[in-house]
C-alpha cells in the first residue's frame, strides 16, 4: 500500500520510537501535520522557533536519544539556526525537520523560501535536502543514526511539500550502511599502554572531564575510573555533574570563570587525562603553558578535537567508557593521596563565600543553600550569564544533572531547555535558573508551559542589567556601561499571574528560607525572582 | 608547508559546498581544488592542495575525515606522486614573433592547439612546475587569456 511522504516522515519517527516533537507549523511542513492527526505522537506548540530546538536539546540531554524539532520553511527554517548552533557546539543529538517549499520552485526566491541546508551546514553535523519521498526511509534511519552515533550532534531534514504529498511504497530499513562514516569506539591498545604507565609515573595526576563523559553514558565508569586510582578530577562547565560535585576527588570547574583550585591544579599537574572535552578557550586559557610543562593525554571520540588546540602527548580516539574500561584492565600502581591531600588544602585556602549584602539576596549562597533543599535528582538548568557562572560554581550536584549552554552560551537556552528536559522526565524536579536578562529572551514559552502542563520552576536573578555584560565594562571599559540597563523590565510578578503562575520575590537572605521553602512545595510550576545587587561581580 | 590531499568522497550534491565550506569556514587556505568522478560514478575524487603549518595541515585532514561524505583522505607526498596538470594559455602572435613561441612550445613540449592572425592558444599539461615555466616563458609576448584546470594527483605504483 502506497502512503505519502509525510505519512512515512511519521513513521519513520514512530520507528525511531518518538513519540513527541517540539515545534511550530507553517504551511510548507503542514502535509507532516496532516499526518500527525490522530497518530500517538504529539507536538508541543513552542512559541518561536529557536526554543522548539532548545526543547528537543533538554530533552535529548535527559534521554540520551536523539529529539526532534519542526519548523516550517524560511523565518521557521532560520529561527532555528541559533538552536542548532547551541546543539552543535555541545555536541547534542538532534533531529530538525524543516519544511520546504516545492522543488520545482526552490532556488526562485518563492515565498518563504531559504536555502537551510545551506546556512545550517556549519552547525549542523550533516543534512538532507529530500529530493526523492522514496529516499525518506533511509535518510531518517542515517539521520537518528548519525546524530547519536560517535560525537552526537544536530541532522538536519529538509522535506519540500511536494515530496511531502509524493506517494511511495513504506519500508523502514534495519541497518545503516554509509560508508564514509564509522566512528572509532574502542582505544589503540598500544596508547591505552602509554597511559598506564604515564598514570605510574605521575606524581600529580589530573583528569578533566567534559560532556564527552554524559555523551557516552559514562559517569559510572569516571567514578570507578578515579576512585581505583585516587586521581582528583575536574571538569568544563560541560562536565559539571559527570562525578557528583561533592565527590571527595571533585575539585570544581576549571576555567577563566572557574574555581582557582581547579585552575591551580591543572597548573601544578605532571599528567593531565582530557575526557571528552575540548579544551576550548574558556576552560583552559593557555593551552601552550600546559602542553610545555604537562604530559597530556586527550580521550576523544572525535579525532578532530585531539590536538586541535592544544598539543597532546598520548591521543585516544574512542568512546570515553570504553577507553576507561581498557585502562582499568591493567594493574596499575600508582599512590596520590598526598597530592590529592595537597589540592584539599588548596581547597580550604581558596574557597571564600562573599560576605552577604543588607538589602540583597547573595547569589553564590542561595544557590549553593537552595541546591542543597532540591530533589537529590533535580535536573537544574542555568542560562548564560552571571547567573550561569554562580550556577555552575556553586550548584550541587548529586544524582541530578546540570544542563547549560557550554560551548554557544546561548542566551534564553534555560526555560525551554528546562520545558525539554521536564517532559522527557516528569517525575523529576526541573528547575531553570535565568537572569532578567535571559528570561525575557524566552518568556514567550511560560504560554507553553501552562498549555501543555510542563511543571517547570523558574528563577529569576534580577539585577536590572545584563550583568556579565557591564561586569566586563567595569574591568575593562571603565565603567563606561552602554546598552546594559534593563530599565523598562515589567514587575515580573505581575506577568507571572497573567500567566496563573505562583510568584515569590525574594528581597535578601532573611527571606531566603521560607521562600525556597514555598518554591519547592508548590506543586506546579512556579517562578522565583532574586533581588540581586545590580553591580554584584561573578566571582 | 604544502600538502597534496587526495580524497575520495560520494558523487552526490552538497559535497563540494561542505567541503570548500569547511576551508573557508576554518581559515584553511586553498590553492587548488579539483573535483572529478573517478571509475566508480558514486564516488567522486577531490584533489586539495593546501597550505599553512605543520597543525594546521593535521586539522585539515582530521576535518576532512570527520565529513560524513568523504570516504577516504589520502595525504600525497610530491616525490612519491605523479602530479599534472592542464594550462590553455593565448597569446598575442601577430606573425612576428610566432617562430620564437613556437620554438618554445617545442622546446617544452606544449602544442598550439588554435591560431588567428592575432594570436596563438598553447595547451599543455604536465608537473605544475613545468607550467610555471611555460607561463613565465610566454609571459613577455603578452598573455590574452590564461585557464589552468589546477593539480590532479595519484601515488606511484601500486
Amino acid at each position: 500500500m502506497k502512503i505519502t511522504g509525510a505519512q512515512a516522515m511519521v513513521k519513520c519517527l514512530e520507528e525511531e520510537g518518538i513519540s513527541l516533537l517540539f515545534g511550530y507549523p507553517g504551511v510548507a511542513i503542514c502535509p507532516f501535520y496532516d499526518s500527525l492527526y490522530g497518530t500517538g505522537i504529539n507536538n508541543v506548540l513552542v512559541r518561536t522557533e529557536q526554543n522548539a530546538g532548545h526543547a528537543a536539546n533538554g530533552y535529548a540531554r535527559v534521554t540520551g536519544k536523539p529529539a526532534v524539532c519542526v519548523v516550517t520553511s524560511g523565518p521557521g527554517a532560520t529561527n532555528l539556526i541559533t538552536a542548532l548552533a547551541t546543539a552543535y557546539m555541545d555536541s547534542i543529538p538532534l533531529i530538525a525537520i524543516s519544511g520546504q517549499v516545492p522543488s520545482d520552485q526552490l532556488g526562485s526566491d518563492v515565498f518563504q523560501e531559504v536555502d537551510i541546508t545551506g546556512s545550517a551546514e556549519p552547525f549542523t553535523k550533516y543534512s538532507y535536502l529530500v529530493k526523492d519521498a522514496k529516499d525518506i526511509p533511509r535518510i531518517f534511519k542515517e539521520a537518528f543514526h548519525i546524530a547519536n552515533t560517535g560525537r552526537p550532534g544536530p541532522v538536519l531534514i529538509d522535506v519540500p511539500m511536494d515530496i511531502q504529498n509524493q506517494m511511495i511504497d513504506f519500508e523502514y530499513p534495519k541497518e545503516v550502511n554509509i560508508r564514509g562514516y564509522k566512528p572509532n569506539v574502542k582505544g589503540h591498545v598500544m596508547q591505552i599502554k602509554k597511559v598506564v604507565k604515564a598514570i605510574e609515573n605521575a606524581k600529580q595526576p589530573v583528569i578533566c572531564v567534559g560532556g564527552g563523559i554524559f555523551s557516552s553514558k559514562s559517569e559510572e565508569k569516571l567514578r570507578e575510573f578515579c576512585e581505583k586510582l585516587s586521581i582528583p578530577v575536574i571538569s568544563t562547565m560541560m562536565g559539571i555533574g559527570a562525578l557528583p560535585t561533592e565527590h571527595p576527588l571533585y575539585f570544581g570547574m576549571l576555567g577563566s570563570s572557574g574555581k582557582s583550585y581547579a585552575n591551580k591544579a591543572l597548573n601544578e599537574s605532571d599528567l593531565l587525562i582530557i575526557i571528552g572535552a575540548r579544551v576550548a578557550d574558556r576552560a583552559v586559557t593557555n593551552p601552550k603553558l600546559v602542553e610545555k610543562d604537562t604530559v597530556t593525554v586527550h580521550i576523544d571520540i572525535d579525532p578532530a578535537e585531539i590536538g586541535k588546540i592544544m598539543g597532546t602527548s598520548i591521543p585516544i580516539v574512542g568512546d570515553a567508557g570504553n577507553v576507561l574500561d581498557q585502562i582499568l584492565q591493567n594493574e596499575i600502581k600508582c599512590d596520590n593521596r598526598e597530592w590529592v591531600s595537597t589540592l584539599n588544602i588548596w581547597r580550604e585556602q581558596m574557597t571564600n563565600m562573599k560576605e552577604d549584602r543588607d538589602g540583597y539576596v547573595n547569589p553564590a549562597k542561595f544557590i549553593s543553600k537552595l541546591s542543597e533543599k532540591l530533589d537529590e535528582d533535580v535536573i537544574y538548568v542555568a542560562d548564560v550569564g552571571q547567573n550561569q557562572l554562580w550556577s555552575a560554581n556553586n550548584h550541587i550536584v548529586r544524582k541530578g544533572r546540570f544542563f547549560t549552554t557550554g560551548g554557544m552560551g546561548t542566551m534564553g537556552y534555560s526555560i525551554p531547555a528546562a520545558m525539554g528536559a521536564k517532559a522527557a522526565a516528569p517525575d523529576r524536579q526541573v528547575v531553570a535558573v535565568c537572569g532578567d536578562g535571559s528570561f525575557q529572551m524566552s518568556f514567550m514559552e511560560l504560554a507553553t508551559i501552562i498549555q501543555f502542563g510542563i511543571k517547570i520552576k523558574i528563577i529569576i536573578m534580577r539585577n536590572t542589567y545584563l550583568g556579565l555584560v557591564r561586569e566586563y565594562q567595569h574591568n575593562k571599559m571603565e565603567d563606561r556601561f552602554m546598552a546594559v540597563s534593563l530599565e523598562g523590565s515589567p514587575d515580573f510578578g505581575i506577568l507571572a499571574s497573567a500567566y496563573g503562575i505562583p510568584f515569590i520575590r525574594v528581597k535578601d537572605m532573611n527571606e531566603m528560607d521560607q521562600s525556597v521553602e514555598k518554591f519547592i512545595g508548590e506543586k506546579g510550576s512556579c517562578i522565583m525572582e532574586l533581588n540581586i545587587y545590580p553591580f554584584e561581580v561573578s566571582q | 608547508m604544502r600538502r597534496i590531499f587526495s580524497v575520495l568522497v560520494e558523487n552526490k550534491s552538497g559535497v563540494l559546498s561542505r567541503t570548500a565550506g569547511l576551508f573557508s569556514r576554518r581559515g584553511f587556505n586553498i590553492e587548488s581544488l579539483v573535483v572529478g568522478e573517478t571509475e566508480d560514478s558514486s564516488i567522486s575524487r577531490m584533489t586539495i592542495v593546501s597550505s599553512g603549518d605543520e597543525r594546521t595541515m593535521e586539522q585539515v585532514e582530521k576535518q576532512l575525515n570527520k565529513q560524513i561524505d568523504v570516504i577516504k583522505v589520502q595525504t600525497l607526498d610530491t616525490e612519491c606522486s605523479i602530479r599534472r596538470e592542464l594550462i590553455l594559455i593565448k597569446v598575442n602572435s601577430q606573425g612576428n614573433n610566432r617562430g620564437e613561441i613556437l620554438d618554445i612550445c617545442t622546446i617544452l613540449q606544449a602544442k598550439i592547439v588554435d591560431m588567428s592572425q592575432s594570436a596563438l592558444t598553447i595547451e599543455f599539461s604536465g608537473k605544475p612546475e613545468k607550467i610555471d615555466l611555460l607561463i613565465k616563458m610566454i609571459t613577455p609576448y603578452g598573455i590574452v587569456e590564461l585557464a589552468r584546470t589546477g593539480m590532479v594527483a595519484l601515488n606511484k605504483g601500486i
